[in-house]
């Protein structure tokens, strides 16, 4: 089947995709996006999180044809070319990645929980951030400077958002 | 052929940015292309034409194989190739230690997931609908499943100095392989051959099957070469040793099989063995196009070594006073269907086996055993996980039993510098293991078990399943300490290869750093760079790709890279920095005193000298390759176990904080706190940043991680039903690291990697059994243990 949809900001078609492919094997096979990360194929893991119309989902729980029509973000998409996102400098800046493989679902996955927050006018709690994370494994680092980075993305990102012409 | 188009990172754009000396928390240089996912693991590599390789694995824990029929598989449009054991061209069985596992199964399957036949096919499903087509005829044998009934040992409490006629076998199970079911057997002989003591306790420990659960699958990419050879681009945990068992079962020398690192997604022990990396390059070889391999993590289960399942008895004799007089321990290691990493596990298991204490007569048997389990190596503490749990019980059990405070007793036991251990080795560096548990004492408690009306649910065991409001909850402190050998020990001539070049590229000095050194997210490529700045006084070090172009940096395990890699880093530099020194004094045309490297110059404070490094340099490009070795060890004596076999150990303490549901066996780890001596922090943030993951892992197997193996057979082959702890499931962390030198070690640094782990789990069970009362021999503890249900 052909499969049309919109990724990062661009619209993508890709034909000969199987009945039975997930979304996050097209993305990673098809569309030459493999940075959302296969660890499981089964949602139980979260390395494959992605923004399907805003809204943070399993990739590899979608089937591709559900993806027709509609936006989809992946880490790829966070900052533009050559810049970083702040919850990227974040993670960096705090030691949170390790092997790295958790990392981009996890980025994904603080990005939209501190969005939420933001957007209520406050940074996240640190039960909240257990709790939007629990769907995230990380066997590389004890998930204590994960918290630390998801802290700092969030006080910078409330500072950004008080200044003019700050992110998001 | 060309490279990847997704080519393995670590790659050359790997520089680092400023800053980031010895002692710095400097930067991942490959964290910018992680966080942006761009960094490419292995199951990213692609090629335009490249064929995806599957395997076909016995669904039989034991069988003979009568017949294989390939046809159905080979009439499947979009195959390539259906490869068996008569297509491996040279040696068909491969192993770390001894070779005994079949690269493809011949004749007989010794496990559940044994590797049977490969397909290559131009898309994975093709590829896996065609391996189901596969028609193997298996002759099904009973599988022998448990370790001390595959070498006859029935009962506890004897010396079995030779395998027993194995009675409980039928006839073709009674020996898995030639040379009979055991693997090794260590023995520890200190002291008094019949000591006795005014009080002792006895206990009998089981740990169960754990998983290394990296989460970046294996995966690879085999390229064929012009020369009739192979690239391999893998992710793995020693390039070298991989190479050479690739060789010997391709019948290629090692200049036509080269490697080369792709992105690690984690290891811990579980990338030591081969998995596909043979496999991809015989379907490769054979089709004469790239071949990738990823397994799903189904397969990853079966595709990896795990850690090896333990039961154990002890037997503790103190005074009444509280000192030590004598320890006994029956250990067995269940490894399996093939040898892996068994010896060595048992190796350390046995010499290390009653942790961190000073005891006159040790007595101690340690054995490994084949059985049609699920084959067991390498993981994280290797070894020294399992015992840990049963020494550390011990102490607590012998406390108690003496009216004593279970901190008190391991203090005054404890081993210092100077202590002899039991394998008769005189601990030569410092031993602060009394600071250790003093400093987990000194630091504040969590606050008490919440009660009363603002209970926050997320606070409680259970959590927000609302299984309770604070009732029946009961609050523990447990401690432990242990401690574990760094680097390969037992006279292995352990060493790393390090390349470094310094030369001027756009006007500024720059070294690069080449070894073969798995990166695995251990942080290794920045400690390379910290050095190099350190020893070179650059800013600038690129990070070369990993790969079998220079030579072997051993293991990426046993805590060991920071030490024997980073020695060799070290070494190189200072060859290079001599020569650069040599080229200034030519320049200036005289000896200059007190010459060194600092802030891309060569600086004589002494004579007030300050030569831009780029100028001395000019065109001359200064490159060092040194081979660098720790000091020896020694093997130990077969009879009495005693020899200098360890180079260094490191120290680690766990105090714990649980909260028990008593009623429904629920347990929420409230605080973990840490203490580790880590001679030196090269990288003071990577340090924690190990420590907590290593506490993480130590926890999971002490609460819910488990493979659990019936009848040969996995039950739990998905991250659905084996369990590893999430972001609820760990609590705040409490880190204090010590920097005591070890005179022998470069920078005075120790291992860190390991000890976390193995110290973190006893001291959990200690909490629990703290606020239970129950004695919990068995570790995971599930809520059963706990409610007696
Ligand atoms: S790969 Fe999708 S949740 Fe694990
Ligand atoms: S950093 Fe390795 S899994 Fe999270």
């Amino acid at each position: 089947m052909r499969l049309t949809c919109t990724v990062n900001g661009t619209t993508r078609q890709v034909d000969d995709v199987w009945e039975g492919e997930s979304l996050l094997y097209v993305l990673r096979e098809r569309m030459g996006l493999p940075g959302s990360k296969n660890a499981c194929e089964q949602g139980e893991c979260g390395s494959c999180t992605v923004y399907l119309d805003d809204v943070p989902v399993c990739a590899c729980l979608v089937a591709a044809g559900q993806a027709e029509g509609r936006e989809i973000g992946t880490v790829e998409g966070l900052a533009p070319p050559g810049e970083l996102h702040p919850v990227q400098e974040a993670f960096l800046e705090a030691g949170a990645v390790q092997c790295g493989f958790c990392t981009p679902g996890l980025l994904v996955a603080t990005d939209d929980l501190v969005s939420r927050s933001l957007a209520e006018g406050r940074t996240p709690t640190d039960p909240e951030i257990r709790e939007a994370l629990a769907g995230n494994l990380c066997r590389c680092t004890g998930y204590e400077k994960i918290l630390d980075a998801v802290r700092l993305a969030a006080d910078r990102m409330a500072g950004d958002a008080r200044q003019p012409g700050g992110t998001r | 052929m060309s490279a990847p188009t997704r080519t393995p990172a670590g790659a050359p754009s790997a520089v680092g940015g400023p800053g980031g000396r010895i002692g710095d928390d400097a930067r991942r240089p490959d964290g910018v292309l992680k966080v942006r996912g761009e960094f490419a693991y292995g199951s990213d590599l692609w090629m335009d034409d490249m064929l995806w390789g599957v395997t076909l694995r016995s669904p039989h824990p034991y069988a003979r194989i009568r017949s294989i029929d390939v046809g159905p598989a080979l009439a499947v449009p979009g195959v390539h190739a259906v490869l068996t054991s008569d297509d491996v061209p040279g040696e068909k069985v491969y192993g770390l230690e001894l070779a005994d596992q079949p690269v493809l199964a011949f004749d007989v399957v010794r496990y559940q997931g044994e590797p049977v036949a490969l397909v290559a096919a131009d898309h994975p499903d093709t590829a896996r609908r065609a391996a189901a087509r596969i028609v193997v005829d298996y002759d099904v044998w009973e599988p022998v499943t448990d370790a001390r009934v595959a070498l006859g040992h029935p009962t506890w409490n004897q010396v079995h100095d030779s395998p027993a006629e194995v009675t409980e076998l039928s006839r073709e199970s009674a020996d898995l392989h030639p040379h009979g079911n055991l693997v090794r057997h260590l023995k520890v002989r200190r002291g008094a051959p019949a000591p006795t003591a005014d009080v002792v306790v006895v206990g009998e420990y089981e740990v169960g099957m754990q998983d290394q659960a990296f989460l970046g699958p294996e995966s690879g990419l085999a390229v064929p070469g012009e020369d009739g050879g192979v690239d391999l681009y893998v992710a793995t945990q020693w390039l070298h040793v991989d190479q050479r068992q690739i060789c010997a079962a391709l019948a290629l020398p090692p200049e036509r099989v080269r490697l080369t690192l792709a992105g690690v997604g984690g290891a811990f022990g579980g990338r030591e063995d081969l998995s596909m990396h043979v496999h991809a390059c015989l379907l490769a070889l054979h089709t004469g196009k790239p071949v990738k391999m990823s397994y799903n993590r189904e397969e990853s289960f079966f595709g990896h070594v795990h850690r090896h399942p333990a039961t154990m008895r002890y037997e503790h004799g103190a005074t009444r006073d509280g000192d030590l007089v004598y320890v006994k321990a029956e250990i067995y290691f269940d490894g399996g269907a093939y040898a892996s990493s068994t010896p060595a596990v048992v190796g350390n298991g046995g010499t290390m086996g009653i942790g961190p204490y000073v005891v006159p007569n040790v007595h101690v048997d340690c054995y490994g055993a084949y059985t049609n389990n699920p084959p067991c190596g390498a993981m994280r503490g290797f070894g020294s996980v399992q015992t840990a749990f049963a020494y550390e019980a011990q102490m607590d059990a012998l406390a108690a039993e003496l009216g004593m405070d279970p901190v008190e007793l391991r203090c005054r036991n404890a081993m210092e510098q100077g202590s002899t251990t039991p394998t008769g080795q005189v601990v030569d560096s410092p031993a602060p293991v009394v600071e250790l548990l003093r400093r987990l004492e000194a630091m504040p408690m969590p606050p008490a078990v919440p009660t009363g009306d603002d209970v926050d649910l997320r606070d409680m065991p259970g959590g927000v399943s609302n299984t309770t409001h604070g009732e029946g909850v009961r609050r523990g402190v447990g401690y432990a300490v242990a401690y574990k050998n760094v680097a390969f020990s037992e006279g292995f001539d352990d060493y790393s290869t390090a390349r470094v070049r310094l030369e001027v590229v756009g006007g500024e000095a720059v070294a690069t750093v080449h070894t073969a050194a798995a990166e695995v997210g251990q942080g290794l490529v920045t400690v390379e760079q910290q050095i190099a700045r350190t020893e070179l006084g650059v800013e600038q070090v690129v990070v070369h790709p990993k790969d079998t172009a220079v030579g072997s940096a051993g293991s990426t395990s046993a805590s060991r890279q920071t030490y024997v890699t980073g020695g060799a880093v070290k070494a190189a530099c200072e060859a290079v920095r001599g020569q650069v020194l040599e080229l200034a004094q030519r320049g200036v045309g005289r000896p200059v005193a007190d010459l060194r490297l600092d802030g891309g110059k060569v600086v004589s404070d002494v004579e007030g000298i300050a030569l831009p490094l780029a100028d001395v340099l000019g065109e001359e490009v200064v490159e060092e390759t040194v081979e660098w070795r720790h000091r020896p060890t020694e093997s130990i004596d077969p009879e009495t176990g005693q020899g200098f076999a360890h180079v260094q150990y490191a120290f680690s303490a766990h105090r714990a904080v649980v909260d028990v549901d008593v009623e429904l066996g629920l347990v929420k780890v409230v605080e973990m706190a840490c203490t580790q001596d880590v001679g030196k922090a090269i990288n003071p943030q990577a340090v924690i940043g190990q420590i907590q993951g290593g506490t993480a892992q130590g926890l999971g197997l002490a609460v819910m991680e488990e493979i659990l193996v019936r009848d040969g057979r996995v039950q739990n082959p998905s991250f659905t039903d084996y369990l590893i702890p999430t972001v609820l499931d760990m609590p705040p962390m409490r880190v204090e690291i010590l920097e005591y030198a070890d005179p022998h070690a470069p920078y005075g640094l120790r291992g860190v990697g390991e000890a976390p782990n193995i110290s973190s789990g006893p001291a959990v069970l200690a909490a629990i059994r703290q606020a239970t009362g129950l004695p919990l021999t068995r570790v995971p503890v599930r809520p059963e243990h706990v409610t007696g249900t």
